[in-house]
């Protein structure tokens, strides 16, 4: 659509009748859609900010799902004997929970953050392929209502996140959940597959003049090593589902042991793509935090370059520890003590990021925001969690600690506490970006608070219940086997339920708080005295981003526009010189001409609604399946013979005249 | 939050110096050049892409590596390969990576008729290696190899049936895209278009010759 400042002075249409407004092209089978506000106008996006906005309002929907799951995960093992899940609803509930919160909460979460935010960060227009992010978006959100369909439709899958083959066959798991989980995933994994390739060409091929790699932000970093660790992990997953669903749906036998299937080829697919998965889980957050405590500790980040390239070593090892999830399968000493090895190895660049974050902060001058406050939270907490995290990695130690719930405390250490609070950081420091609004920090203090406290009393206690021996995924325990004393399992268990109430209250309040800030006064331009290309915009940004592309000098390049060096013999002393807003009104007063953006499309979704019918074609009909593609292929078609922006002389008024085109496309 | 006080009125930025190309009052979406690293972005999306796809048929060859002898007391390897008829239908497959470089030397060329000539040549080719595949299926199966009879047979069919369906996709991107260059429906740079589809057509040859030495060639 292409957005031209029109002047104010001239009505749009007035004395126009010479121009000939020609209606949008038919390509194929529809006209273009044109409108610019009502439902529709979100749906055919292709805009990558109002597409970050979808992705992150649905990964929330899901965080309150997959929330709720755990709350009654935690009723159930509340007391003793617990009645309020069957042994199968459990099942089905840890799964559903876990594949929630990986798969639809914290991968789509962080996926709307890179959407939104990495083209403002490079300061480009959009990204590379507009409406393969639109697909991107549309494929998740029907992948994941496709998996928790499974519901209602017999039950949902119950072998656990890693769902490991044969036990997740026919003959261990009849009802149709797993191949729910199976194509469910496969759809998100399109999902994370094209938007990856379509991050990773715009972050090399689409920065602004003068933004080298070595400029770009932090953030943008991160979630660029985050997609090509997604790029080349997917793939293997999918393998992994695709011989599953064979195996279940066209009887091959992968996974059949009577035949002399070795039970570790899961294993090993899975976790080539697991462990990948959980560095694509934290990565993004360790971003955020990047951008969020250099902010408010008033200093650059210490030591960019090392926080760059930990974030490229953690992503290359990521790919070589992954057996450290089977040592006690029975390995060998040779593997065992090479990913041993190679796990502890991986310690080493966090470690390298952790001191990096810390020394951020040393000398600053400190400003606890909320969003600060959750990036102290995540260095906290997820230290905790990786120093649990090493405990596994001596072979003979995680032995003792496999299937217990130590590992389920450790992983939900680095998970909520560095994945989730980061997000929730990024929340924080990005809604008056976003919206143009502050979020209350009365509200946002309670937030974090009641967050912080919940978690600790949940996952903190899951050590001692575990190094006692509690295995995970047990619906129930009994009496008689809780031991006494200070590690009484009993009481444990009760504090771990009780700090999940907490927490859930806590997680509510995030929506309390957006909804009294909704009718907070605009934020200022600059509310955080920021640093980095994404607020050398109005906020919100405007749909084109920039009035006119900034050229970049400096890493913080909105720092350094606002501060002069002013120290001598050598020693810097900065001085503002300008407000952000000031910056923002020189990019307006020199905004440029002619600016057009990539125009809506129906493809996408209509594509992703193709794929959704051929999933319920694979469990249910044929004739379902054909339905499914066929609408798939026409909208490959369709795709492929629309052109990705609409021509000049569809817009109303055309720009033929001489005059200022509008920013609409023609309604006729 | 600001309470740093501003101590002059704000100046005017200075003129910035725009590195050529930047400036003409155009945005680059979609467009081949002024790219930050020079390659176009549909170029550097293919490789990527490809990159991944690598991934994909190494999880599959390893699948197969993993149970290319475990077929119990079923037919095997040894006694179902026809080495010199697949090796003639891989040559065909070969050969059609070589009409492909003459599609798109044809298309760089701007000669469009040698250009739908030569795609539809490659799609011919890449037909007939699926005809020899679907034939050598059903040989197989005449002869006892169904896809649920072994962890061989499915671990074979699946491997050899994804890049079946990748040659199947080719072929159709290859027709489809003969018919919109004769009725000039493709948009943007019709070279470069004629050469994305070309870099996928290599890969799954590529892709075929490490499949055809692991599965064919060493003896199991």
């Amino acid at each position: 659509m292409a957005i031209i400042e029109r002047p104010t002075d001239t009505p749009a249409l007035a004395g126009a009748g010479a121009a000939v407004v020609t209606p949008s092209s038919s390509y194929g089978y529809f006209r273009r859609p044109v409108q610019t506000t009502g439902w529709r106008s979100w749906v055919f996006t292709v805009d990558h900010k109002k597409i970050g906005i979808m992705y992150g309002v649905v990964a929330m929907v899901f965080f309150f799902i997959g929330g709720f799951e755990a709350l009654l995960i935690r009723a159930q093992l509340a007391q003793a004997d617990g009645t309020i899940l069957s042994a199968d609803k459990y099942n089905q509930m840890f799964t559903m929970h876990a594949t929630t919160m990986v798969f639809l909460f914290v991968m789509p979460m962080a996926a709307a953050f890179a959407n939104y935010m990495m083209p403002l960060q490079i300061g480009a227009r959009d990204v590379a392929f507009p409406r393969l992010n639109a697909l991107s978006l549309w494929t998740f959100v029907f992948g994941g209502i496709f998996i928790n369909t499974s519901w209602i439709l017999g039950g949902a899958a119950d072998g656990g996140w890693f769902m490991y083959a044969p036990n997740s066959s026919v003959p261990f798991s009849p009802t149709n959940g797993v191949d729910f989980w199976t194509l469910g995933l496969l759809m998100t994994g399109v999902a994370s597959q094209v938007g990856a390739v379509n991050l990773i060409v715009t972050a090399l091929n689409m920065r602004a003049p003068g933004m080298t790699l070595m400029r770009m932000p932090i953030f943008t970093w991160m979630a660029l090593v985050v997609q090509f660790l997604l790029l080349f992990a997917i793939p293997v997953i999918t393998v992994a589902l695709f011989l599953l669903l064979f195996q279940r749906n066209f009887d091959a036998t992968f996974f059949s042991v009577a035949d002399g299937a070795d039970p570790l080829l899961w294993q090993h697919l899975f976790w080539l793509f697991g462990h990948p998965e959980v560095y694509i889980l934290v990565l993004p957050s360790f971003g955020i935090i990047s951008e969020v405590l250099p902010t408010f500790s008033r200093k650059p980040l210490f030591g960019y370059p090392f926080v760059v390239f930990s974030g490229a070593a953690i992503g290359l090892v990521g790919f070589g520890v992954w057996a450290h999830h089977m040592f006690a399968a029975g390995l060998g000493p040779i593997s065992v003590a090479v990913f041993s090895v190679a796990t502890m190895a991986i310690a080493v660049p966090t470690g390298v990021k952790i001191i990096n974050w810390t020394l951020t902060m040393w000398g600053g001058k400190l400003w606890f925001s909320t969003a600060m406050l959750f990036a102290v939270g995540l260095i906290v907490q997820f230290t905790i969690g990786g120093l649990s995290g090493v405990t596994h990695a001596v072979a003979p130690s995680d032995t003792q600690q496999t299937d217990t719930y130590y590992i389920v405390a450790h992983f939900h250490y680095v998970i909520f506490g560095g994945a989730v609070l980061g997000l929730f950081s990024g929340m924080y420091y990005w809604w008056p970006k976003v919206f143009g609004r502050m979020l209350s920090e009365k509200w946002g203090r309670w937030n974090f608070w009641l967050m912080i406290i919940g978690m600790n009393l949940t996952f903190g206690p899951m050590h001692i219940i575990g190094l006692q021996g509690q295995p995970r995924r047990m619906y129930l325990w009994t009496e008689n086997r809780a031991g006494e004393g200070f590690f009484n399992l009993g009481f444990w268990n009760l504090v771990s339920s009780i700090g999940s109430l907490i927490l859930g209250i806590g997680a509510v309040l995030f929506l309390v708080n957006v909804w009294v800030s909704r009718k907070n006064p605009p934020a200022p331009a600059d509310p955080w005295d920021a640093r980095s290309l994404e607020w050398i915009t109005t906020n919100p940004p405007k749909e084109h981003n920039f009035d006119r592309i900034p050229t970049v000098h400096a890493l913080d390049e909105f720092f350094h526009r606002k501060y002069e060096d002013v120290g001598e013999d050598g020693k810097h002393d900065y001085k503002k010189v300008r407000t952000g807003e000031e910056v923002v009104e020189i990019e307006e007063a020199n905004a440029e001409a002619h600016i057009h953006l990539p125009s809506p499309s129906y493809w996408p979704i209509i594509l992703s609604f193709g794929m959704f019918i051929i999933c319920y074609g694979v469990i249910y009909s044929t004739l379902l399946l054909a339905a499914g593609a066929a609408i798939a292929i026409l909208a490959l078609f369709g795709w492929a013979l629309e052109p990705p922006t609409a021509d000049d002389s569809e817009f109303e008024p055309p720009s033929s005249d001489g005059g200022q085109p509008s920013k609409e496309l023609a309604h006729v | 939050m600001s309470d740093t006080t501003i101590e002059q009125p704000a100046t005017p930025e200075p003129e910035m110096e725009i590195p050529a190309g930047y400036d003409d009052g155009q945005d680059h979406i979609g467009l081949p050049h002024h790219t930050t690293t020079g390659l176009s972005n549909t170029k550097l999306a293919m490789w990527l892409f490809l990159g991944s796809e690598c991934l994909l048929f190494g999880g599959l060859i390893s699948t197969y590596m993993l149970y290319r002898n475990r077929q119990g007391d079923a037919i095997g390897p040894d006694q179902l390969w026809d080495i010199p008829f697949t090796s003639a239908t891989s040559f065909i497959l070969l050969m059609s990576s070589l009409t492909m470089v003459l599609a798109v030397s044809a298309a760089k060329r701007k000669d469009e008729r040698g250009t739908r000539l030569w795609l539809t040549v490659t799609a011919l080719l890449g037909g007939l290696f699926l005809a020899g595949q679907v034939y050598e299926f059903t040989v197989f199966y005449r002869e006892g190899l169904g896809y649920t009879t072994s962890l061989f047979s499915s671990s074979f069919y699946t491997l050899t049936g994804f890049h079946g369906v990748h040659v199947a996709v080719g072929i159709i991107m290859l027709l489809s895209l003969v018919g919109m260059l004769a009725k000039g429906r493709v948009l943007g740079d019709k070279a470069e278009t004629v050469e994305m589809i070309g870099l996928y057509w290599h890969f799954v040859d590529v892709v075929w010759i490490v499949i055809f030495t692991l599965v064919y060639l060493i003896p199991a």
